[in-house]
């Protein structure tokens, strides 16, 4: 099975990639169209901006290439967040995969931003990526937008103030806003699951 | 609901972990992978690793450690020390680690935080901020790891605070330095201060000696998370037993 990350140019992708190896995946970090078209598991992280995502993944020629994806992808993070329509970070049309734009988070001294540090996750409906997930488990999340909880296609939510699209779901194509490779032994479940889905 | 974090914090010199009381008289408390290994498994939620010699000899820090401890390590871990470019945090952070602290050279340099944020995003990068009592209100220090060149850096922390969010720092962390090693508790005045004035996440450091500084820095300070070293690395305090009295005292934290 070909187990490819998308080197979208952010700085988490040596921790997924260890992440994955320490499940016992051969991974291929990768920007090529052909390369990514052909895998059978497409991971999309993301940690920066969503503009110069964005940007990284046009020049590179692979918007049409996830459209087009009939295997399982997992966008993380802001991975997660470039699979909705737009984005307020940049004002930034992201791939339209799912519906919804993400916002910023308000800052503030009570509820400081980014979101940052280990949340529970709460399923709104049977999700496989959460199989074997306890309500008590937590995620690590970091980041300074988001997508609200109330968009039709997320699967579990996260409370922060507000409700917070934890994981998105529509078919093949899915999301997590928190970090699995560093989320301890619940995040190595959650990729495990999305390996063996 | 977002739990409280506990944050262990490596000094590391010469890829060892060191402690030293007051940032002076380092002594060897173990190997940085064996340590950070144990931690994770006693259920810390983030490790801070500092080289507190790259910052004062104008070095960067040594990276080969960073990218073994990423391999083995499955929970957020920071990179301090002598973090003074772009390519020196990209270096670190494409090794593995989650962020990067800067303080002193972030002082020298305010731009760099700047740079930082818009090159990987302000969760990437933290500031650190040794701020010290004094009769002129908090006062701001630098290069705290070198006891020749350790001194007051011109600044207020109030005033420090405030550049560096808008300048794109994610989070802080305050070293409260009178309390520094010599747990008595964390600077509970000062951090109050500190958060009414913070609206990124605000780390506690300096002065944590019982489970009861532990609950008093998150009942009276407000602060995000807390971090300490020598009440770990002594052993005198386990980290599931510190949580499960958080827990007691109705301070959400992950178990």
């Amino acid at each position: 099975m070909s187990i490819v990350v998308i080197d979208s140019g952010g700085a988490n992708l040596a921790s997924l990639q260890y992440a994955l190896q320490r499940l016992g995946a051969d991974v291929i970090v990768s920007l090529e169209t052909d390369v990514i078209a052909k895998a059978d598991r497409v991971l999309l992280p993301g940690v920066g901006a969503a503009g110069a995502a964005m940007t990284r993944l046009r020049s590179a020629g692979l918007i049409p290439v996830l459209r087009n994806l009939r295997k399982p992808l997992l966008g993380i993070c802001l991975g997660m967040q470039l699979l909705f329509e737009h984005s307020a970070e940049d004002e930034t049309d992201t791939l339209d995969l799912l519906a919804g734009r993400v916002e910023r988070l308000p800052a503030s001294p009570a509820l400081p931003a980014p979101h940052m540090g280990w949340n529970t996750v709460s399923a709104r409906r049977t999700e496989p990526l959460l199989a074997g997930l306890q309500p008590t488990d937590r995620c690590y999340f970091v980041h300074g937008y988001f997508a609200s909880g109330a968009l039709p296609d997320v699967v579990a939510t996260s409370d922060y103030g507000r409700s917070i699209a934890a994981v998105v779901r529509r078919g093949h194509i899915a999301g997590v806003q928190f970090h699995p490779e560093r989320s301890g032994a619940v995040g190595a479940t959650i990729l495990r699951n999305f390996l063996n889905a | 609901m977002l739990a409280k974090r506990i944050i262990p914090c490596l000094d590391v010199r010469d890829g060892q972990v060191v402690k030293g009381v007051r940032f002076r008289d380092h002594r060897v408390v173990g190997d940085i992978l064996e340590l950070a290994g144990r931690y994770r498994d006693a259920g810390a939620d983030e490790l801070v690793f500092y080289d507190i010699t790259a910052s004062p000899q104008g070095r960067s820090v040594d990276r080969g450690w960073v990218e073994r401890v990423a391999r083995v390590l499955d929970i957020p871990f920071c990179v301090a020390g002598g973090i003074r470019s772009v390519g020196d945090a990209e270096a670190v952070l494409n090794a593995g680690a989650e962020k990067v602290s800067i303080n002193s050279p972030a002082l020298e340099n305010p731009s760099l935080i700047d740079a930082l944020a818009r090159r990987f995003g302000s969760q990437c990068v933290v500031v650190g901020i040794d701020s010290e009592t004094t009769v002129d209100g908090y006062r701001v220090h630098r290069y705290t790891g070198d006891p020749e060149r350790a001194g007051d850096a011109g600044r207020d922390t109030p005033s420090w605070l405030q550049e560096v969010q808008d300048r794109g720092a994610g989070e802080i962390v305050l070293n409260c330095m009178a309390s520094d090693g010599v747990r008595r508790g964390y600077d509970l005045t000062q951090l109050r201060a500190i958060r009414a004035e913070c609206r990124v996440p605000l780390v506690a450091s300096g002065g944590a000696g019982s489970i009861a500084h532990f609950i008093d820095v998150f009942r009276h300070a407000g602060v995000d998370a807390a971090l300490a070293a020598s009440i770990f690395h002594s052993g005198e305090l386990a980290i599931p037993d510190l949580k499960q009295a958080l827990r007691l005292a109705d301070i959400e934290v992950r178990i």
